[in-house]
């Protein structure tokens, strides 16, 4: 992969879609670099799949500009622009067999001699046997595949994906990353992901930009978006947080001192997005897994400088790896507390007392003048 | 008690080749009577077996005439109706016009419309314009009363089909043309050969709009209606059984296509 070669470059300015009185798509501003596995992620409804439209050319934009590398693409029709698409469900041609439909792309650029590529292709995607195969003698994974060998042999500059693997049970999902992202490293063309499952995103993108309703709110990689999420979307679409509303006491060298309940919780002034003023408010956020779970009796081990809370145990459920507590606090009535099974606690029960503490550098802060549940449980209804 | 339960085992078997004689048994009178040697001008009576029609089947005046002209009609009327249907079809779901709701509704009363309604107003209308009666009357009559039908099966095959195919079709680097030729014709020609075959047979054998619009001209289901009134000539029943032979014909053709090329995909 040449590093200078910038034609499988996305760029989106100002791009925008309104339906009447309905905005999909607020102006956005994205900029894909060649060669990465881009994913746009997010709930139903949140604009990301009319973005990935407006790149391919079946949707045209209300504003903004469109460009692959150097090339303004933003009023071609779609057979006119560089770029595929792996549609969500398919649409695989149900008249064509399997070979017909990779071909398709070939036969109308006007290439004759298609058998080899065709062969190829789908040795890559391990579907030889089936080319004489109608696309509904096939299974789901199958038939995912011919839609992706359909898309590669045109060799585009970039590959859009709407949610292709959402109709695939969970075992084969999880094959299919893999297999997808294998294939991107091998042939190394830009992938645009659309997706609303988070770990699928964060498995396979270089970069995930998180949608909701038709604005970007964070754009990163994968860790970086999980470790520092900017807002309580972000913070509780991916994985799980714990937001504690807290006030700021004082400052101490690159620490906040914040109040909560009784006690005092440090955060790292790095990883605080919002303002933080003397006695402003701030949500504190941590993840579950970073939480260790002491019983109160043993409190007294605890090393010092961690953050602590006490509560009770309301709930437990032991899922193998590891055992997900949800706590009752009285600053956050559910805090959820993810325990590795090593060395397991007889005593940590429902009902048992106990102190949760945390390394500080563990701890992000975010704006407390935002919807606490923001983005909570739009991952269930949009599955 | 063995006959009574076999009758019950087999009830549904019965019933349905009960029903299968009662579709078949006029065709098959009308192929035994077509090897008939009638006495008289009716072929009413069997007298004796004789090849003496088939040997000579346009033995009577105009009757292959009269033939002719009905499949020159069936076949310009099966032209215009199944490319004007499958445009009205493919408008009414693609596009979202003014008036779209009405022409939706309209477009199923000449199937609904009792035909000798529908015959007389015609007449009255080419009457009035002066237009002159004959293979162009009757011509756009047919191509009017099959239009709904060709609508109908299109419509039904062209809201089942996925957009995204088309989609994805130019996303493949077809233009619209070859988009169209390419996916759009192809999965919905079921429905357009459908509406095409309904209105060649409508068109065939129609009787009572033709009657009213054809002026002098005569096709085939008139010339046979004439005929009974005067005498059947044995060659009727000769042109019955040969269609009926060409319909069977075409069937056992296309399912042993059908079967081959099932087999060769599997």
């Amino acid at each position: 992969m040449n590093t200078t070669d910038n034609s499988g470059d996305v760029r989106l300015s100002g791009i925008s879609k309104t339906y009447g009185a309905f905005t999909a798509v607020h102006p956005l501003d994205l900029t894909v670099p060649q060669g990465s596995f881009f994913a746009l992620l997010g709930a139903s409804g949140c604009g990301k799949t009319t973005t990935l439209r407006m790149i391919a050319g079946l949707e045209e934009p209300s504003g903004g500009t469109v460009f692959l590398g150097d090339q303004e693409v933003t009023h071609l029709p779609p057979y006119k622009r560089p770029v595929n698409t792996v549609f969500q469900s398919y649409a695989l041609f149900p008249h064509l067999d399997i070979f017909e439909n990779v071909a398709f792309g070939l036969r109308r650029r006007g290439i004759k001699s298609v058998k080899k590529q065709v062969v190829d292709m789908l040795d890559l995607v391990q579907l030889g046997e089936q080319a004489r195969k109608k696309p509904h003698q096939l299974s789901g994974g199958q038939q995912q595949r011919v839609a992706v060998a359909r898309a590669l042999i045109n060799t585009p500059k970039v590959l859009l994906l709407d949610e292709p693997l959402g109709a695939l049970d969970l075992k084969l999902r999880r094959q299919m990353q893999l297999e997808l992202k294998r294939i991107q490293t091998e042939v190394g063309i830009t992938f645009v992901h659309v997706t609303h499952d988070q770990e699928e995103a964060m498995t396979m993108a270089d970069t995930v930009a998180v949608m909701n309703a038709g604005r970007v709110e964070q754009l990163g990689s994968p860790t970086d978006l999980y470790e520092n999420p900017n807002t309580t979307f972000v913070a509780n679409f991916l994985g799980t947080s714990n937001l504690i509303e807290a006030e700021v006491d004082t400052k101490s060298g690159d620490d906040i001192v914040l109040k909560a309940g009784g006690g005092k919780l440090v955060l790292p002034e790095a990883r605080c997005s919002a303002p933080t003023t003397t006695g402003g408010k701030v949500l504190v956020g941590v993840r579950p897994e970073k939480i260790s779970l002491t019983h109160a009796d043993d409190a007294g081990e605890i090393p010092e400088g961690r953050n602590r809370i006490t509560g009770k145990i309301a709930d437990s459920s032991f899922i193998g790896v590891s055992t997900q507590y949800v706590i009752d606090c009285p600053v956050c009535p559910e805090f959820e507390v993810y325990a590795q099974n090593i060395d397991r606690d007889a005593r940590l029960v429902p009902g048992a007392e106990v102190v949760l503490h945390w390394n500080p550098a563990h701890t992000f802060g975010l704006d407390a003048a935002q919807d606490i549940d923001a983005g909570v449980d739009i991952e269930e209804e949009a599955a | 008690m063995p006959v009574v339960t076999w009758l019950k085992r087999h009830l549904v078997v019965i019933g349905g080749l009960l029903t299968l004689g009662y579709l078949l048994l006029p065709n098959v009178v009308v192929t035994v009577f077509s090897f008939n040697k009638p006495k008289g001008r009716f072929n009413y009576e069997w007298q004796q077996f004789s090849f003496d029609a088939w040997k000579d089947p346009c033995g009577v005046a105009d009757m292959c005439g009269s033939l002719s002209l009905s499949l020159q009609i069936a076949f310009w009327a099966t032209v215009g109706a199944t490319v004007l249907g499958t445009m009205i079809a493919f408008a009414l779901v693609r596009y979202r016009f003014r008036a779209r709701g009405s022409v939706n509704s309209l477009i199923f009363l000449p199937m609904a419309m009792p035909e000798v309604v529908m015959a007389a107003s015609l007449l009255t209308l080419f009457l009035n314009l002066g237009a002159p009666l004959g293979f162009w009357t009757i011509l756009i009559a047919h191509i009017m009363f099959c239009l709904s039908f060709v609508v109908v099966a299109v419509k039904a095959r062209v809201m089942s089909m996925d957009p995204r195919l088309e989609q994805a079709a130019q996303d493949l680097y077809a233009g619209p043309a070859q988009t169209f030729l390419r996916v759009t014709l192809p999965i919905a020609a079921p429905g357009i050969a459908a509406g095409a075959l309904l209105s060649f047979a409508l068109s065939f054998d129609d009787f009572i709009i033709t009657n009213f619009n054809a002026g002098s001209t005569v096709t085939f289901p008139m010339f046979v209606w004439g005929s009974a009134q005067r005498g059947t000539p044995v060659q009727i029943n000769v042109i019955g059984t040969a269609m009926f032979l060409v319909a069977v014909l075409l069937v056992l053709f296309s399912m042993v296509l059908g079967n081959r090329r099932n087999r060769q995909k599997a």
